[in-house]
């Protein structure tokens, strides 16, 4: 253990802001892009989703036009 | 019916290749991306543990030293992302394989991500040891145009409607920015810089403590394993987006609609 108190630990040997100041930013990076990640994902699918409400029918009556045809 | 023939053979193939096609990878993207993430928080734990705990004060630097462990995990990410993009991008040019184009755009917000994550790490590292934020060294500089080319190619990427003309505008940044990474890694060598040389390397015997070394390259497997979740992810969504008109997407949002 290198410290000899949580104290000492926040401190960082008095540049506490450079190196806190790295790893929240680094974090809260790494968890934006997360959610970004996450919500672009649950957007597409709701997106896709509705658009294969509006053009499915029409591909159904093509088809069945189709089978009264052949 | 020409698609339904090819859909089978593609299941029915044993080859690896099978999983150049998007409607293999999906699937096998959407099993790996939580797997890959655990691995980076258990790494991202084990790692910040031997950095803050197991790492000792470095004699010149004091304890200012410890953001290493991400500044030089995100440079490095940021470089090697940046060419496996370009690699895509050649890869998508010369055989016209469409998941080429869809992962090389999936790689760009990460690595850009990592790049800004560097210059940000570096410039608060260099406050207390240079005094100063920011030089105009050869290092920090080429670092600073790789973050344009990560969003010069997704600007680009973003700005043209046609799908297929936005995937070679990009290629073609993505290929020429290239040069930059080796100039970036090679700057602290070729020029004379304020930015110190390379620590690690795979010629010489590391330059620093083993823990100090332990932490770094366990955080830097642990930026591996976060980039490869967040861009399965990523590319599972431009998969659908591009594929929508194909009858397995059809049947992949059945499957959401039935369980929504």
């Amino acid at each position: 253990m290198q410290w000899e108190s949580w104290s000492a630990f926040w401190s960082m040997g008095g540049a506490a802001p450079f190196v806190w100041g790295s790893y929240a930013v680094t974090l809260l990076l790494v968890a934006l892009e997360l959610v970004l990640v996450l919500r672009r994902r649950r957007d597409t699918v709701r997106r896709l989703i509705r658009l294969r409400r509006v053009t499915a029918p029409d591909r159904d009556e093509r088809r069945a036009s189709k089978e009264m045809f052949e | 019916m020409k698609t339904a023939n090819f859909d089978d053979r593609i299941k029915r193939s044993k080859s690896l290749l099978r999983f150049a096609a998007p409607q293999m990878f999906y699937p096998l993207a959407g099993t790996f991306a939580p797997w890959c993430l655990a691995v980076a928080a258990v790494l991202t734990v084990l790692g910040l543990w031997i950095g803050f705990f197991v790492a000792p004060t470095d004699a010149q630097q004091g304890d200012v030293y410890r953001v290493i462990f991400i500044h030089v995990p995100a440079a490095w990410m940021s470089m090697f992302i940046y060419l496996v993009m370009a690699f895509w991008a050649a890869v998508g040019l010369v055989l016209n394989t469409r998941l080429s184009f869809m992962m090389a755009q999936a790689l760009a917000p990460t690595g850009a991500m990592f790049c800004f994550v560097a210059l940000w790490t570096g410039a608060l590292w260099g406050r207390p040891t240079w005094g100063t934020y920011w030089v105009w060294d050869a290092r920090l500089t080429s670092q600073l145009l790789l973050l344009f080319l990560y969003l010069g190619y997704i600007a680009l990427t973003q700005a043209i409607d046609d799908a297929r003309r936005a995937d070679r505008a990009g290629a073609i940044i993505a290929l020429v920015g290239a040069v930059n990474v080796p100039i970036i890694y090679f700057s602290v060598q070729w020029w004379n810089t304020l930015h110190q040389g390379a620590s690690v390397s795979l010629t010489r015997a590391p330059s620093m403590a083993s823990a100090m070394l332990w932490g770094m390259l366990v955080m830097a497997l642990a930026a591996w394993a976060y980039t490869f979740a967040v861009v399965f992810w990523r590319v599972r969504s431009l998969i659908l987006e591009r594929e929508r008109h194909t009858e397995w997407v059809g049947a992949e949002l059945a499957a959401h609609e039935g369980r929504a």
